[in-house]
């Protein structure tokens, strides 16, 4: 009896013990750690075409570009977004950095790494699809989602692009609407969209110009194949020896198949 | 008292903190080991590593000490220590070692460190009320209740001789197997198996002993 008692006192004990664990160490002890061995966030003021921004990175990677008002109010704005502060960087930004952002026309330098942690691997998916879309060229957010496995995932493919923390270095400015409306743009709205597509050499009002025509794809009369208007292969013909298409079903009527560069469409 | 063990502690970290490399699920399958990790670049997986260890690293510092701030300062410690440690291992070190023992290893000896020459300090219901704890879907009064209950579990952990408190806590609050106990105490199993079982019977008595003193205050 006595026995009996022991060990059920002894399974309490154990209970209330293992209750003492179970805590959570404070919010404050991570980003304490990190900047005692050098290891905390910064950022760098770069000039962009849409004046200066704040770029900022962890230890592994960019992890933010903002157009803050102020620099008081980018680390506001970092600490409510990611939970930890960001000071200045005393070094300059690596120049793979800035030429990006500066000029973003010119051919990019060096290798940047991005820190997408706290994004969902769909989010992640979607940036990183963004990342191929070469300068001077747009692409659908269709063509994302398609390109990515999953094509009925438009909507969402929109959002996870106006939540892109890192606008400008990742081209989340080079997806547009299918319908080619610019659409919308956290860096300052379709206006600051439509400009640093200019500075790339997208010509957003060509592609507005053709996409209320409704032409949406551009055909090699010659090659018998079909492109988004502005892939290179269209552009670097002369622009007069296209035929127009309204949708991939009648460029695929007409017997074009789809470029392999742009891949305006799963290949019939 | 029956040993019976639980799962290892690194199986329930909150899926939240998992996460850091590859995306909010499953990265935990994804990525390979924390260790395995590091060897590529420390700087670069860091950071994911305080993130894995600084719960349980915490508990254990904070159930040595009993108090909240320096519970804090000696894990802060302990990683800012170990970060300078894997700075200068090499991939092969790093590789080989048991990553978890050896970060409770350094906070053992930090908390030691900062104990010696100083006073027990016991903390109030009131910091233990404010704590942080896992459980939270328990109504207001019952949690202060268990609060105050654990505060006192803690507060007489705390108050048992540092020779028995470091294993107990090791093996009850932590969860930890007997093996991996002795490991980080760089003790034989045996002597670890008797310092847990005196330990046991240490708090025993002094929950026996607290209880008295209670009625006595109430009389």
């Amino acid at each position: 009896m006595r026995k009996k008692i022991e060990i059920r006192e002894s399974h309490e004990l154990a209970r209330r013990l293992r209750d003492l664990g179970g805590l959570r160490a404070p919010s404050t002890l991570l980003p304490a750690v990190l900047a005692r061995v050098g290891l905390a966030d910064k950022y760098w003021t770069v000039q962009s075409p849409l004046g200066p921004v704040y770029v900022a990175h962890s230890s592994r990677g960019i992890t933010r570009v903002s157009r803050a008002a102020s620099a008081a109010a980018f680390e506001r704005e970092y600490r409510h977004r990611f939970g930890r502060s960001v000071s200045p960087d005393a070094s300059s930004a690596p120049a793979a950095v800035r030429t990006r952002v500066e000029d973003v026309a010119a051919p990019a330098k060096g290798e940047v790494r991005f820190d997408l942690s706290g994004l969902t691997e769909f989010e992640q998916a979607v940036l990183k699809k963004a990342l191929e879309i070469p300068r001077g060229q747009v692409r659908p957010y269709g063509w994302i989602a398609r390109e990515i496995g999953h094509p009925a995932a438009v909507r969402a493919t929109g959002s996870a692009l106006a939540k892109n923390p890192i606008p400008l270095l990742i081209p989340c400015h080079r997806v547009v609407r299918s319908d080619g409306h610019i659409g919308n743009y956290s860096m300052g709205g379709a206006r600051a969209k439509k400009r640093v597509l200019e500075v790339e050499g997208a010509e957003p009002e060509t592609i507005e110009r053709l996409a209320s025509r409704g032409v949406r794809y551009l055909g090699n009369q010659e090659k018998h194949y079909f492109c988004y208007p502005t892939c290179g292969g269209i552009n670097s013909l002369l622009k007069e020896n296209h035929v127009r298409f309204r949708s991939e079903k009648e460029a695929f009527a007409a017997g074009y198949h789809p470029c392999g560069d742009c891949r305006p469409a799963a290949a019939a | 008292m029956r040993t019976e063990s639980r799962g290892s502690p690194c199986l329930d970290v909150s899926p939240s903190l998992q996460l850091l490399e590859g995306g909010r699920k499953g990265s935990m399958n994804d990525s390979p080991a924390i260790e395995h990790r590091l060897t590529e670049d420390v700087d670069l997986h860091f950071e994911a590593m305080v993130r894995e260890h600084q719960d349980r690293l915490y508990a254990f510092a904070r159930r040595l000490s009993n108090q909240r701030e320096d519970a804090e300062e000696i894990v802060q410690d302990a990683f800012v220590r170990a970060y300078k440690a894997l700075k200068t291992y090499d991939a092969e070190r790093i590789r080989s070692m048991a990553l978890r023992s050896w970060l409770y290893q350094i906070t053992l000896n930090v908390a030691r460190n900062r104990a010696r020459g100083r006073k027990p300090v016991t903390e109030t219901l009131n910091g233990e009320a404010l704590e942080r704890h896992a459980d939270t879907a328990e109504g207001p009064h019952a949690k202060l209740e268990a609060s105050r209950r654990r505060a006192d579990l803690a507060t007489l952990v705390a108050g048992l001789p540092s020779r028995y408190r470091a294993p107990l806590i090791l093996r009850y609050v932590e969860g930890l197997k007997l093996e991996e106990v002795a490991q980080i105490l760089k003790q034989p199993l045996g002597t670890t198996k008797s310092n847990v079982h005196r330990a046991i019977n240490a708090l025993r008595e002094a929950i026996t002993r607290s209880r008295r003193e209670m009625r006595w205050n109430h009389a």
